[in-house]
């Protein structure tokens, strides 16, 4: 079926199976790997991606669900020159290891400090339960997001 | 070399510096091996056996193949060349022919169009199995009535180390038994990779893996190629904590890519990623500690058993270890180990971060806080006490050489500081009780617990295994300065170690510009991204090579200034990219460099010994030691859990990078979390029950506490830069530090991880054991499968 969706700021379409979610689309079909598959059960929030602004599971949305809507992905976040603040300062803070987790989480810290530019610990820890990271064991992770969240204040508008 | 350089070129050796690859990767633009794609290609499946032990009577494909979509289906016969592979003995089939060995064997493969279509192929191959009786059992195993996993036997291997007296008395003794379950690396990235056949008949394999060379080595007479027709490339790798060393979808790949002349790519879903790797050994501990009335250990015994499951795939290096470490970190005078792993028709087990070394510390940290109780020590002090340093003999005879600050270790982690109490009746955020919010308890029966381990584990490999590394260096003159580029085919799994290479070359070369390149089978193999090693191995290569380097520019000037008639003044140095002499301005380097100067060197460990009948000998080459304090709540209403704080001291000999060292401290730490609170392959007859991530549990960042970590530099001589391996020193202490907090907490025995909240609460008894298992009868301490020549001709990693 034919799905078409604005993706990352363009229309795009793309011929898929009814049964396609809508992670397979933007990886298979679209050239847009950065959103991972590792669980395909929205445990691991590996494919978090911004469906009409509000933050999903790619793995658990159909494809077909997608059409004629709004989908923003890692990609949408840094140019060739620029990284957004949450990927310069998971990189400073130590946060990224094997990186596979990592642009999920960079989805949903931008996403979280978005919606709560000041968050408490807890909230965080609350706000990113749904992504998994196999390899820090969180701490960096953590101090990531309290940088990044400083220096997007920091920063005129 | 006498040449000694001081060089203050920025990112070198010491700094933490980002990661080489860490711009990719936060973009979404670092190529994972699920990330690949060629044009025409083609997606493997795997189809697998649901059966734990069946013979094949036949195999239908005839409905599969006519699927449109569908390009090729293979079968056992079809592969080429040796149908069977594996790390130690090639015991374990390309795609099974006549019989499976456990549920989830791999029997047919299939290539289509896209993924849905190669699965919903690969249903309708018919497979005719005449199920068999299954041995699922690792004591079971052990009877000479059991069914036979191999046509040799049940047993992997045994080992048996004697040191000192067996019958030396002891004032005070303490008996106990320990069981730790099947825990599964959980890397996020499952096994993918592509395969592109060539146009010499040969194929190019993309993967993510540990060590190229040794897949190769494995790949190519299955394949029936010469290894040159087989080329391997590292893709992105996301995670690997040893799932990655054994073959998984490698050949597969290859064989369908070969057959159908188009690029195949396959990656395993999460639950196939469950059957496709191996899993950490589950074990039954029996151990009798005896000490002095003053707390000095006399005497230990270990009696250890691991279930290795169908296939050997690393697990006679893992009962090595398992064994060799049985007594920890502590100096005993006698002390008798008999450690055996069998196979059994449950899912293979092989290589997880510290294989072996965990299940020993589970079980000899619970007996070093069982005897402070028996003797009213405090179990700090008990550990303080015994605990090895230079010249103490271990187990096997081998004398401590390196560095072996436990004392230090040991303090310095309890000197860190507690978190703070939270006062009865205050106010808290309900997210901050175990279990979170949504409870049916306010937190009326919290109980706070404190635990400590201390634990270790060799550096590299072991046991005569000839370790070695090789890496290239080329220096040149580019268009920005010189510039280092370092071709290795050590893996980066993500640990940093290409972060790390390019800090030597850049500490070593005094030049800050250094590119790592893509890690493939053109250069000589790097060995394995496994036991702690790459560092000091891949580490030593490139020191080594950029040291010849280095030389030859100082050929280049010594030349330049034969040539004007000035002989050099002194000693030549390179020092922020300029060559002096005696103190003395010669140039810099891009005046010696109209051509490149490419240098290759290997870096050898200094030799070890495979063990002898008595179990004694010099079997690993260096060690890393690690402690653990942990603070938890539980409440004892629900059963449930919080981590309050985990402070960690390690011996790290010198941190290279600084944060990357706590960053694997912090992740070790969260990995043992699991395998002490949550993380369990629940395997009932043979079939794994939760091949999910929603049954499968991980630590989320709820779960995970503020880790203190404190690093122990104290140089380890003879290894480049003094540095030790850091990755997996965590792994083994947080879990017998969680648990001997959450008895601390309770008060009950909590002999088997992971703890489960009915453990906590009394509704499941301690787990019993009739006694030890009784130790088989083999040739000696060999690994089986040796004695029946399966070994002969085939790969032999680790002795």
């Amino acid at each position: 079926m034919l799905i078409r969706a604005k993706v990352n700021g363009g229309w795009r379409t793309a011929d898929v199976w009814p049964g396609a979610s809508l992670l397979y689309m933007l990886r298979e079909h679209l050239g847009l790997p950065g959103s991972k598959n590792a669980c395909e059960q929205g445990e691991c929030g590996s494919c978090s991606v911004w469906l009409d602004g509000e933050l999903v599971c790619s793995c658990l949305v159909l494809a077909a669900q997608a059409h004629e809507r709004e989908v923003r992905t890692v990609e949408s976040l840094s140019s060739d020159e620029h990284l957004h603040p949450v990927q310069d300062a998971f990189l400073e803070a130590g946060a990224v290891q094997c990186g596979f987790c990592t642009p999920g989480l960079i989805v949903a810290v931008a996403d979280l400090l978005q919606r709560d530019p000041h968050p408490a610990e807890a909230t965080v820890r609350e706000a990113l339960s749904g992504n998994l990271c196999r390899c820090t064991g969180y701490v960096k992770i953590l101090e990531a997001v309290f940088l990044a969240a400083r220096r997007i204040r920091e920063t005129p508008a | 070399m006498s040449i000694r350089t001081i060089p203050k070129t920025r990112g070198g050796v010491g700094e933490s510096v980002r990661r080489v690859d860490g711009i990719p990767k936060v973009k979404g633009k670092f190529a994972f091996g699920s990330d690949l794609w060629a044009d025409e290609m083609l997606w493997g499946h795997t189809l697998r056996s649901p059966h734990p032990h069946a013979r094949i009577r036949s195999i239908d494909v005839s409905s599969a193949l006519t699927t449109p979509g569908v390009h090729a289906i293979l079968l056992g016969g079809d592969v080429p060349g040796r149908k069977t592979y594996g790390l130690e003995f090639a015991d374990q089939p390309v795609l099974a022919w006549d019989r499976v060995r456990y549920a989830g064997e791999p029997v047919a493969i299939l290539a289509a169009i896209d993924p849905e279509t190669a699965r919903r192929a690969a249903a309708k191959i018919v497979v005719d199995y005449e199920v068999l009786s299954a041995v699922t059992d690792m004591e079971q195993a052990l009877r000479l009535d059991a069914p036979q996993v191999h046509d040799f036997g049940n047993v992997l291997r045994h080992m048996h180390i004697v040191h000192g007296d067996p019958g030396a008395p002891a004032d005070v003794w303490v008996e106990g038994y320990y069981e730790t379950g099947m825990q599964d690396q959980a890397m996020l990235g499952p096994e993918s990779g592509m395969a592109i056949p060539a146009d010499d008949g040969g194929v190019d394999l993309y993967v993510a893996t540990q060590w190229l060379h040794v897949d190769r080595q494995q790949i190519a007479p299955c394949l029936n190629l010469s290894f040159d027709k087989v080329r391997l490339h590292l893709a992105g790798v996301g995670g690997a904590f040893g799932a990655r060393e054994d073959v998984s979808m490698h050949i597969h790949a290859c064989l369908l890519a070969l057959r159908t002349g188009r690029p195949v790519k396959m990656a395993y879903s999460r639950e196939e990623s469950f059957y496709g790797h191996v899993h950490r050994h589950p074990s039954r501990i029996w151990m009798r500690h005896g000490a002095t009335r003053d707390g000095t250990l006399v005497n230990v015994y270990v009696r250890i058993l691991l279930d290795g499951g169908a296939y050997a795939s690393s697990s006679s290096a893992v009962i090595n270890n398992a064994s060799t470490f049985g007594a920890g970190p502590y100096d005993v005078p006698n002390v008798v180990v008999e450690g055996t792993c069998v196979y059994t028709n449950n899912p293979p087990c092989g290589a997880m971060r510290s294989f072996g070394a965990v299940q020993a510390c589970f079980g000899y940290e619970a007996q070093m806080d069982k005897l402070a109780t028996a003797l009213s020590i405090d179990p700090i002090m008990l550990r303080l006490k015994n605990a090895v340093a230079p010249g103490s003999v271990l187990p096997t005879g081998q004398v401590i050489r390196g560095v072996a600050p436990v004392r230090e270790v040991i303090e310095r982690c309890a000197a860190l500081p507690m978190p703070d109490e939270v006062p009865a009746g205050a106010h808290r955020d309900p997210l901050s009780r175990p279990g979170g919010a949504g409870n049916v308890s306010r937190g009326e029966s919290l109980r706070r617990g404190v635990g400590f381990a201390v634990g270790y584990k060799n550096i590299a490999y072991s046991g005569g295994f000839d370790d070695s590394a090789e890496a290239r260096v080329k220096l040149s003159a580019g268009p920005g300065g010189p510039a280092v580029e370092v071709s290795s085919a050590a893996c980066e799994v993500g640990q940093g170690l290409h972060t790390v290479l390019a800090q030597i070359a850049r500490t070593e070369l005094g030049v800050e510009h250094v590119v790592i390149l893509p890690p493939d089978t053109q250069v000589g193999s790097a060995g394995s991204t496994s036991a702690s090693r790459q560092t000091m191995m891949s580490g030593g290569a490139v020191q080594l090579a950029c040291a010849a380097v280095r030389e030859g520019l100082f050929e280049r000037a010594r030349r330049r200034l034969a040539s004007s008639g000035r002989m050099p003044p002194g000693e030549l140095t390179l020092e922020e990219g300029q060559i002096a002499a005696g103190g003395v301005r010669i140039g810099a380097i891009e005046e010696f460099l109209n051509d490149p100067i490419e240098r290759t060197r290997t870096y050898h460990h200094h030799p070890t010994q495979p063990l002898d009948a008595q179990g004694q000998g010099d079997v690993h080459v260096s060690f890393g030691f690690a402690a653990e304090r942990a603070v938890v709540e539980v409440d004892e209403d629900l059963g449930l859990v919080r981590v309050v704080q985990i402070a960690a001291a390690q011996d790290v000999g010198r941190a290279l990078n600084p944060q990357g060292v706590h960053g694997q401290i912090e992740g070790g730490t969260a990995q043992g979390l699991g395998f002490a609170l949550m993380e369990e392959i629940q395997v009932k007859d043979g079939l794994i029950r939760n091949a999910s991530f929603t049954d499968y549990l991980i630590p989320t960042i709820l779960d995970m506490p503020p880790v203190v970590s404190e690093l122990i530099e104290e140089p380890e001589p003879d290894v480049p830069f003094g540095a030790k391996g850091v990755g997996e020193m965590s792994t083994i202490v947080s879990t017998p530090a969680i648990v001997a907090a959450l008895r601390n907490a309770t008060g009950r025995e909590l002999n088997r991880v992971p703890v489960r909240p009915d453990d906590l609460i009394g509704l499941n008894p301690p787990v019993r054991s009739g006694g030890p298992a009784p130790v088989p009868k083999v040739p000696g301490p060999e690994p089986v499968p040796h004695y029946v020549g399966l070994s002969e001709g085939q790969q032999e990693i680790i002795p």
